[in-house]
C-alpha cells in the first residue's frame, strides 16, 4: 500500500471516530433534554392522591383541601413523589410509614382494622338471621281456637285458675244462668 | 263445628352455642371501644411519672435509644418546619445544647413531627442545629408524650421521670434553669 493511501486511510479513520462521538454527544444530550422536559404532575394528579388521605396535624380534613402550610408541604412532596415515577401505593405506603395510618381515608386492611370491614356486614347479616327467624315463629304460632266442649287441656291457660274461673263464667252467662 | 288445635308456643330458641358467640363477640367489641376510649382520653404524661423508653431515627439515619441513657438527663423537643414558634426558641435549643454537650450528662432530641423531610433538614440547617434530630416516624413518639401541638420540650429526669413540660416555645434560660437543677440531683 502507498503512503497516500495510509494517509487517507488514517484520515478516514479520525473522521469516524470523531464522527461516533459526535452521534454519542448529540444523542445523550437528547436523552437529558427529554428527561428535562419531563412534566410535573398537574394538581389534578396530586389531588387525585391527595383527596384519599387526611392531614395528620388538622382532623378530618382531606389533604386536598387543606389550606395550612404543612398540607401545602405534603402535597408538594406527593407531586414530588409522582415526578419521580412513584405509585400511587408506594406514595401512600410512604405517608403511612412517616405519619401512621392516621393519614389514610380507608382505614387498611389489616390487623384490627379488619374489624371495620367486618364488623358491619356480620352485624347485618346477624340482623336478617333474627329477623327472618322472628317472621318465621310468627308464622308458625297458630291461632288457638277454643271451644267450650273441647278437650284442650294443653294450654297454659288451663293452668291458670282465674283463667278457668273466666272461662267458667262465660260458658255459665252463655247458658243463660 | 269446633276446631280443635294443639297450641303451638312457636319459640324455636336460637341454639345456647350462637347466644355464647354473640356474647363473646359482643364483649370483644365493647373491650376494643373501651380500650380505644381509654387511650383517646388518657391524658398526656404527667410530672414525675416514668416516661416509657422510646427510639429516635435521626435525619443520618443512627438510632437513638432512650433505654442506653439512663441515668442521665434527657431534653426532647418536638418542632415541625412549618411551625411559626419553633423558629423563635431553635436558636436557644442549640445554644442550651452547645452548653452541655460536652459533659455528656445530658441528651437533646429533636423530634420533629408530621413534617416533610426536605423542609424539616433546611430548617436543622437553617438553625444549625448539631443535636440529634429525627422524625416521628408513624408519630409514635407524640403519641406517646400525647403532645397537643408544637413546639412542645418535656425534660426527663435520672431516674427516667418527667420533670418539666413546656408547650409552646422555650427559652435557654427555662431549659438551663431545670436542667442544672436535674444535674444537681443524684442518680
Amino acid at each position: 500500500m502507498s503512503g497516500i493511501g495510509l494517509r487517507k486511510l488514517r484520515f478516514s479513520w479520525q473522521y469516524l471516530v470523531w464522527g461516533v462521538l459526535l452521534v454519542l454527544m448529540v444523542g445523550g444530550a437528547m436523552v437529558q433534554s427529554v428527561r428535562a422536559q419531563q412534566p410535573t404532575p398537574s394538581d389534578d394528579e396530586v389531588n387525585a392522591i391527595a383527596k384519599t388521605m387526611y392531614c395528620p396535624v388538622c382532623e378530618n380534613v382531606p389533604l386536598d383541601v387543606c389550606p395550612t402550610q404543612a398540607c401545602a408541604q405534603w402535597r408538594e412532596l406527593i407531586r414530588q413523589k409522582l415526578a419521580e415515577g412513584w405509585t400511587e401505593q408506594q406514595i401512600k405506603d410512604y405517608f403511612v410509614a412517616q405519619y401512621g395510618d392516621r393519614v389514610l381515608g380507608e382505614p387498611p386492611r389489616r390487623g384490627l382494622h379488619w374489624l371495620v370491614y367486618v364488623l358491619p356486614p356480620l352485624s347485618f347479616l346477624a340482623g336478617v338471621l333474627i329477623l327472618v327467624n322472628v317472621f318465621r315463629n310468627m308464622r308458625r304460632a297458630k291461632p288457638v281456637i277454643a271451644s267450650p266442649d273441647s278437650k284442650v287441656k294443653a294450654s297454659s291457660s288451663w293452668d291458670d285458675p282465674y283463667a278457668q274461673q273466666l272461662e267458667e263464667e262465660l260458658r255459665r252467662r252463655e247458658r243463660g244462668e | 263445628m269446633s276446631t280443635d288445635s294443639q297450641p303451638n308456643t312457636g319459640s324455636r330458641s336460637l341454639s345456647p352455642v350462637i347466644i355464647a358467640i354473640s356474647f363473646v363477640v359482643l364483649i370483644g367489641f365493647l373491650y376494643l371501644i373501651g380500650q380505644g376510649l381509654r387511650r383517646a382520653y388518657a391524658g398526656p404524661i404527667t410530672i414525675g411519672q416514668k416516661v416509657p423508653a422510646f427510639e429516635l431515627t435521626t435525619f443520618e439515619g443512627e438510632v437513638i435509644h432512650t433505654a442506653d441513657w439512663q441515668g442521665k438527663v434527657i431534653v426532647v423537643n418536638f418542632w415541625a418546619s412549618w411551625c411559626k414558634p419553633c423558629e423563635q426558641e431553635a436558636v436557644d435549643l442549640e445554644r442550651a445544647w452547645q452548653r452541655y454537650h460536652l459533659g455528656g450528662e445530658v441528651l437533646f432530641l429533636g423530634v420533629n413531627y408530621v413534617d416533610t423531610e426536605p423542609e424539616a433538614r433546611a430548617f436543622v440547617a437553617k438553625f444549625g442545629l448539631t443535636y440529634p434530630n429525627g422524625p416521628d416516624l408513624r408519630t409514635k413518639i407524640s403519641q406517646m408524650f400525647r403532645i397537643q401541638g408544637v413546639p412542645e420540650t418535656y425534660i426527663i429526669d435520672r431516674s427516667g421521670r418527667l420533670a418539666f413540660v413546656k408547650k409552646g416555645p422555650t427559652t435557654l434560660n427555662e431549659i438551663s434553669g431545670v436542667v442544672d437543677r436535674l444535674l444537681a440531683q443524684t442518680p
